[in-house]
């Protein structure tokens, strides 16, 4: 039975209290907790010499539930949005029986936190990193559900983005189950809640409008029309505008389409403006950043250099597209046409 | 795959009946009839009643539903999640009844390794996105709720989003208390949707007392109500989770 209280938590694990499988018998030694949800509290713990994350939870079935997901990500390869999954058992605490699985540590700012630290010239390169992992996700049948950047945490150096909670994860056509209200179409009355790839495409533009306004907003008249004012108002949503607007009224059909298009945005606007950064870098801090891991050696002017290099290439890379376009272009009309005077020669 | 119906009541309140029979005792007379009785207590910031607390427990308790407690601003979230956890919970209860004849009498789903739960638990979510579901919605209209009344019609109108999604059907039906003649008052009878309550609403008339015990008796008589009609246009013999229970 589900007893929520939303003024306590459920479990008051002490750091140090070592929590033994009632099945499998694997060791967990909790360390501190990470964050509580509706679903329950993740902590971080050790396991042999490895720190991962332990989700508890009264509600055994939601963690069956969610293990479940996770176990089928196991499957699909190379695809790099959740934890993987390492245990999933039942421990026999004083207070009762709880269930709770153990995953993988994935440490690192979330994704609000990562572009206020590093400047918003990051924010397009995640996102691109995001949709090519969604098209994988959708690919295989599933749609991510609950995608918000409080559940999006930059992995690194190299920067690299990953997925914390799979909760809302939902097997395509089937009806999402946790979602947030602003990130949710549902909400702003822009469409159902099945789980299609356009549910979370229209959650990825509103991510993109959450980096722009961080303390988000509620609805007032709802629709295209509020998202539409909003994004007209920050010069940053104003040149992805088209990208966005599709998005949200799901006219995308796929998560690659969506980045290709995003992509040809991004080129096409002038990396000076774009790659505003913030004069003073501060060192990371707070609970689970990792330290800046730059090269040994390398002075931190050399790093910003590298970093703008890398901005820059982004136009080049468009044309050495095209000039590869026009490469198999020519072998292919050359190819053509001396098999046309082979023909030609074997019907003199 | 099986097509069975869950039935359900949703209680929404902000604190104690004042009027009418025990709803304690009325909610486990649903609890016979198959029908669960799931509560969500409204509250203003921090503030909580004792005795309504104690109520709101008991009545799911008895009820054999869920009930949560919450911050008027978080209702659209919470009804869609009660209505879920619910159904979930009964269908849980449903296949461990299964479980019990085949496995023997001590076997429920808690003694099955996760291995064994994960896939028993996957049988469980498709069951809960293809049943048809009947819920009856019943609304305290007591003067303290009044300024609570918009948020919790926009809570139902996204409950139906949320399981308008599903492939299973949905039925729903709501019912105020007090009404403008008497305790009870019906606002919705039986309709797959739940878009027109935005008319309704708004004319709503808020009432001093709050006779819980009573709009429970008379949601279980429409639940009744709807039955024999049903089967009397039809002639068939519904499958529905009560007889299991």
């Amino acid at each position: 039975m589900m007893m929520n209280h939303p003024l306590k938590n459920p479990f008051n694990i002490i750091p140090g209290t070592v929590i033994t499988g009632k099945w499998h018998r694997k060791q967990f030694k909790v360390i501190k907790e990470l964050g509580s949800g509706a679903n329950g509290t993740v902590y971080l713990a050790q396991h042999g010499n490895m720190q991962i994350a332990l989700k508890m939870s009264q509600d055994g079935l939601s963690v069956t539930s969610e293990a479940n997901v996770l176990k089928s990500f196991a499957k699909v390869q190379g695809s790099a949005l959740g934890p993987s999954l390492l245990d999933v058992d039942d421990w026999e605490s004083s207070k009762g029986l709880f269930s709770f699985y153990a995953m993988e540590y994935i440490e690192g700012p979330d994704l609000l936190s990562y572009i206020k630290q590093k400047g918003r010239v990051w924010t397009m390169v995640l996102i691109l990193q995001l949709l090519n992992d969604l098209a994988i996700l959708h690919e295989k049948g599933w749609v991510f559900g609950d995608l918000k950047p409080d559940n999006l945490i930059v992995k690194g150096p190299p920067a690299r983005i990953r997925c914390i909670d799979v909760g809302g994860t939902t097997q395509i056509g089937r009806a999402i189950k946790e979602f947030t209200e602003f990130f949710d179409r549902g909400y702003w009355g822009l469409g159902t809640r099945k789980a299609e790839p356009t549910y979370d495409l229209f959650a990825v533009a509103m991510v993109l409008i959450n980096t722009a306004y961080p303390e988000r907003f509620s609805k007032t008249i709802g629709e295209i029309g509020q998202l539409r004012d909003a994004i007209r108002k920050k010069t940053e949503l104003t040149q992805i505008e088209d990208v966005l607007l599709k998005a949200l009224t799901g006219k995308f059909t796929s998560a690659n389409e969506m980045r290709s298009e995003l992509l040809q945005k991004i080129s096409g606007i002038d990396t000076a403006s774009a790659g505003q950064r913030k004069a003073t870098q501060p060192q990371p801090e707070g609970r689970n950043t990792t330290p800046s891991g730059s090269p040994a050696g390398m002075s931190r002017t050399a790093l910003k250099q590298q970093r703008q290099s890398s901005v820059r290439q982004a136009k080049p890379k468009k044309q050495k597209k095209r000039r590869v376009w026009m490469e198999t272009f020519f072998i292919f009309l050359a190819v053509s046409f001396l098999y046309f005077f082979y023909i030609l020669f074997k019907v003199i | 795959m099986y097509a069975g119906k869950i039935r359900q009541i949703l209680l929404i309140t902000d604190g104690c009946s004042n009027q009418g029979e025990d709803p304690i005792a009325m909610a486990a007379l649903a609890k016979e009839q198959g029908i669960t009785v799931n509560v969500i207590g409204v509250i203003n910031e921090d503030r909580i009643d004792e005795q309504g607390m104690k109520e709101i427990e008991g009545i799911a308790l008895s009820g054999g539903g869920v009930h949560q407690i919450v911050y008027a601003r978080q209702l659209s979230q919470t009804v869609q999640m009660v209505t879920r956890k619910a159904m979930t919970q009964t269908l849980q209860g449903v296949v461990n009844r299964e479980l019990k004849q085949i496995l023997g009498r001590s076997q429920s789903l808690e003694d099955l390794p996760p291995e064994k739960r994960g896939e028993v638990m996957e049988v469980v979510d498709e069951l809960g996105e293809t049943v048809n579901l009947e819920v009856m919605i019943l609304v305290d209209t007591s003067a303290s709720m009044k300024s609570k009344l918009p948020t919790v019609k926009e809570a139902l109108i996204d409950l139906s989003l949320s399981m308008g999604a599903r492939s299973g059907a949905n039925l729903y039906s709501v019912c105020v208390f007090p009404g403008k003649n008497g305790d009870v008052e019906k606002l919705m009878d039986w309709s797959p949707k739940l878009q027109a309550l935005s008319s309704i609403f708004p004319q709503l008339s808020t009432g001093g007392v709050t006779p819980t015990g009573p709009a429970i008796k008379v949601a279980l008589a429409s639940f009744k109500q709807k039955r024999s009609l049903r089967s009397l246009l039809s002639g068939d013999d519904e499958s529905s989770f009560e007889e299991s229970v």
